[in-house]
C-alpha cells in the first residue's frame, strides 16, 4: 500500500474479548480520544469503555415509520377523495379500509430508515479503510481482538503511545500505516 | 496471519457457570457441543463455503433440483402463451392450485423471521444456530409465494398496476381489496426478511473475505461485506438495528398472514365468510413454517455434520413450538365446525358436511391425518429426540398443510349457494408442474445458499461461546 502523510496509528492486537475492553477502558482513562477497537463479536461492556454508543437508531426508526405511515395513508386518501372518489350510494369515503396497507407501509418506511441509519451513519460501504493495510488484521474477523490509537489523536506520541499499548500486555503493538 | 502466539482454545464442554444475559435459565453446555474456540467455529462454518470440492451429493441435489427448476419457468412460460386455460380451473373453482400454492409457500415464509425475531427478542441462546438458515427460507419462499398472485393473473404482465404510480390513464388501485393489502403485505415483508437476513450475513461476508483464498471469492465477499471491519460502533449498531427489525418483523410477519386470511374472508362464499381466518391463518402459518425449518435443520445437520451446533435440543425445541402451534390449528377446525352449526346458515353447514362426506373427503380426513393426529406423535420424548422420524412427521405436516389448503379453497367454490352452478376441479399436468417445479426451484435456492454463503452465523455462535464460558 502507499504510504500516506504519516502512520494511521497504532494497532495492539489482543486474544481476548476482556483483554480488549481494559484496554479500551485504560486508554479512555489515558486521555486518548480518536481510537476505534475492532472484534470479531460484539463484546459486551466495549461500547461503554470507549464511550461512543450511538442512540438514534431508534428515533430514525420512529421517523421512518411515520413518513412511511402518513405517507401510503395520503395517498390513498387523495387517490379516494380527489383523484378517483367513487360514489357508491352516495357513500362517503371510508378511511378503515385504508388502515392495512398504511401499517405495511409504517412498518417498511421504518425498516428502510434503521438500515440506512446503520450504513450512513457507520459510513458503510466504505471498502478500503487503513486498518486493512495491516497483514495480521484479517484475524479481526476471525479469534482477534484490535485496538488502534489513531495518530489523529491530540495525546499521540509514536513512542509514548506505543510504551502505553505495552503495558497492557498485547500479542503485538505494530504501527498502521495510512 | 503473521501472529505466533497460539489460539485461545476455550474449553467448551464445560456446563455454563454463569447465567450471562443472553442465556436466561437455559443450560447453555447443549446448546453448543464440543471443545470450542473463536478459531475453530470459524474454520468449521466457512470452512463449508471455502471448500475448493463440492461435495457430490450437492452436485446430484443441485442437478436434480436445476431440472424442477426449469420445468418451474418452462411451465410458466407455456402458462404465459397459452393463459391459465392450461390449467385444470374454471367456473365455478377459478381458484385452485395457483392460489393453494400461495397460501402453503407463504406459510412457509411466515416462521423463518419470525423463529429468529422472536428468539432474538426473548433472547433465547438456541436460535443462534438456526436463525440464518431460517431467515433464508423465508426470503426464497416468499420470492416464490409472490410469483403466484402474479402468475395467477389472465394478464400477468399489468401485475405492476397493483401499485399507486402515476399513470396516464388515472387510474388508482382499489385501496380497500385484501388483494392490493396483500401486495403491500408482501413487498413490505420480503425487504425487512432480507435486510434482517443481510445485517445479519455482514460480519460473516467479512469473515469469508478475510479467509478466502481466491481473488474471485475475495472480491465477492468483499463487496458483499461493504467494507465491513468489526469496529465496535459498527456492532453496537448493528445490533441496535437488530433488535429494532425484529420488533417491527413479529407485528408485521401477524399482519402478512392475516391479510391471506382476509383474502378469503372478505369473501361472502361459505366457508369462507368467517372472522376467525386471520388467526387461523397465522397458526396455520407458524406451523407449517416451523415444520419446514425442521426439515431443513435435519438434512443441513446430516449433510454438513453440524450436530455440535445444532444439537438435540434444537430439535427438541422446534417439535414442542410444532405440537403447540398444531394444537391451536387443531382447536381452529373445531371451531369452525361448531361455528357452522352455531350459524344455523344452511350454506355453512352445507359446506362443512360436503368437506367431510362430499367427492373432496379424501382430502379432507387425509389433511386431519396429516395435521392433527400425527404431529401428537410429539408428546413422546423419545419421537423429538429421533432426527428420522422427526423429518418424516416434518413432510407429513407440510403434505397435510398443502391438503389443508386445498381443501379451503377449492371446497368452498366448488358447491356454493345454487346447485345449479357446482362443478368439480381437476388439476392438469400443468398444474403439478408448477407445484412440484417450485419446490424443485426453492431446493435449488437453498442449495445455492449452503455453498456459497455461511449457513450458520460465525458472529452469533462466537458470542454463545463467550456467555458459555460465563462471560467476558
Amino acid at each position: 500500500m502507499k504510504a500516506g502523510a504519516g502512520p494511521h496509528g497504532l494497532l495492539a492486537e489482543f486474544s481476548a474479548p476482556a483483554a480488549l475492553v481494559q484496554a479500551a477502558r485504560a486508554a479512555r482513562g489515558a486521555g486518548y480520544r480518536r481510537m476505534e477497537a475492532y472484534a470479531p463479536l460484539p463484546v459486551e461492556g466495549l461500547i461503554e469503555a470507549l464511550e461512543s454508543a450511538d442512540e438514534r437508531l431508534p428515533l430514525l426508526a420512529l421517523i421512518g415509520g411515520i413518513v412511511g405511515g402518513v405517507g401510503a395513508f395520503a395517498v390513498q386518501w387523495l387517490s379516494v377523495t380527489a383523484y378517483y372518489p367513487i360514489n357508491v350510494g352516495g357513500r362517503t369515503p371510508a378511511w378503515p379500509g385504508l388502515v392495512p396497507s398504511s401499517f405495511e407501509m409504517t412498518i417498511l418506511g421504518a425498516v428502510l430508515a434503521v438500515f440506512l441509519g446503520v450504513l450512513l451513519r457507520s459510513g458503510l460501504p466504505r471498502l478500503y479503510h487503513p486498518v486493512f493495510n495491516d497483514d495480521g488484521f484479517a484475524a479481526a474477523s476471525n479469534d482477534r481482538f484490535f485496538l488502534c490509537i489513531e495518530a489523529a489523536d491530540p495525546r499521540y506520541d509514536a513512542l509514548q503511545t506505543r510504551q502505553f499499548l505495552e503495558q497492557l500486555q498485547p500479542l503485538h503493538v505494530r504501527e498502521v500505516d495510512s | 496471519m503473521n501472529s505466533t502466539a497460539p489460539p485461545p482454545v476455550l474449553p467448551g464442554a464445560l456446563p455454563a457457570m454463569h447465567g450471562g444475559p443472553l442465556h436466561g435459565a437455559a443450560p447453555a453446555a447443549a446448546i453448543l457441543r464440543g471443545a470450542q474456540s473463536f478459531g475453530s467455529i470459524t474454520d468449521k462454518i466457512s470452512g463449508i463455503v471455502l471448500a475448493p470440492r463440492t461435495p457430490r451429493w450437492w452436485l446430484v441435489a443441485f442437478a436434480a433440483c436445476s431440472a424442477l427448476t426449469l420445468v418451474f419457468f418452462g411451465a410458466i412460460g407455456y402458462l404465459f402463451t397459452e393463459g391459465v386455460g392450461i390449467w385444470g380451473l374454471n367456473v365455478p373453482v377459478v381458484w385452485a392450485f395457483d392460489i393453494t400454492n400461495y397460501v402453503w409457500w407463504i406459510a412457509i415464509a411466515m416462521s423463518g423471521t419470525f423463529i429468529s425475531a422472536v428468539l432474538h427478542l426473548t433472547r433465547q441462546p438456541w436460535g443462534a444456530s438456526i436463525s440464518r438458515f431460517a431467515e433464508a427460507m423465508t426470503v426464497f419462499a416468499l420470492a416464490i409465494a409472490g410469483m403466484f398472485p402474479i402468475i395467477h393473473l389472465g394478464r400477468p404482465w399489468f401485475f405492476y398496476w397493483l401499485a399507486p404510480y402515476p399513470n396516464v390513464m388515472g387510474l388508482w388501485p382499489q385501496w380497500r381489496s385484501p388483494l392490493v393489502w396483500d401486495f403491500f403485505a408482501i413487498l413490505a415483508y420480503l425487504v425487512l426478511s432480507l435486510i434482517f437476513w443481510y445485517l445479519g450475513l455482514m460480519p460473516d461476508f467479512a469473515t469469508l473475505r478475510d479467509r478466502a483464498r481466491r481473488r474471485g471469492a475475495q472480491i465477492v465477499y468483499g463487496l458483499l461485506a461493504l467494507g465491513w471491519r468489526g469496529e465496535a460502533r459498527h456492532w453496537q449498531r448493528r445490533q441496535s438495528a437488530q433488535m429494532l427489525l425484529a420488533g417491527l418483523a413479529v407485528p408485521l410477519v401477524v399482519s402478512v398472514h392475516s391479510v391471506v386470511g382476509l383474502d378469503f374472508a372478505t369473501g361472502n362464499t361459505p366457508g369462507w365468510h368467517s372472522t376467525i381466518f386471520p388467526p387461523f391463518f397465522v397458526a396455520g402459518a407458524m406451523f407449517s413454517g416451523f415444520a419446514m425449518a425442521m426439515t431443513i435443520v435435519i438434512l443441513l445437520r446430516r449433510a454438513f455434520d453440524l450436530g455440535e451446533f445444532i444439537t438435540d435440543r434444537h430439535l427438541d425445541n422446534l417439535a414442542k413450538l410444532i405440537l403447540a402451534m398444531g394444537l391451536v390449528l387443531a382447536y381452529s377446525y373445531i371451531v369452525e365446525i361448531f361455528m357452522a352449526w352455531y350459524s344455523a346458515d344452511p350454506y355453512e353447514i352445507y359446506v362443512t358436511l360436503n368437506r367431510m362426506r362430499g367427492p373432496y373427503a379424501p382430502v379432507y380426513w387425509s389433511l386431519i391425518l396429516c395435521v392433527v393426529v400425527v404431529p401428537q406423535a410429539l408428546w413422546s420424548r423419545r419421537v423429538r429426540h429421533s432426527p428420522r422420524i422427526l423429518f418424516g412427521i416434518s413432510i407429513i405436516i407440510n403434505i397435510g398443510m398443502w391438503l389443508e389448503r386445498f381443501m379451503l379453497i377449492v371446497t368452498s367454490q366448488h358447491r356454493d349457494f345454487l346447485p345449479s352452478a357446482w362443478g368439480m376441479f381437476y388439476p392438469t399436468v400443468w398444474d403439478w408442474a408448477i407445484l412440484i417445479g417450485s419446490i424443485g426451484f426453492f431446493g435449488w435456492l437453498l442449495l445455492l445458499f449452503v455453498r456459497f454463503m455461511p449457513l450458520i452465523s460465525m458472529s452469533e455462535m462466537r458470542e454463545l461461546l463467550l456467555h458459555q464460558q460465563g462471560g467476558a
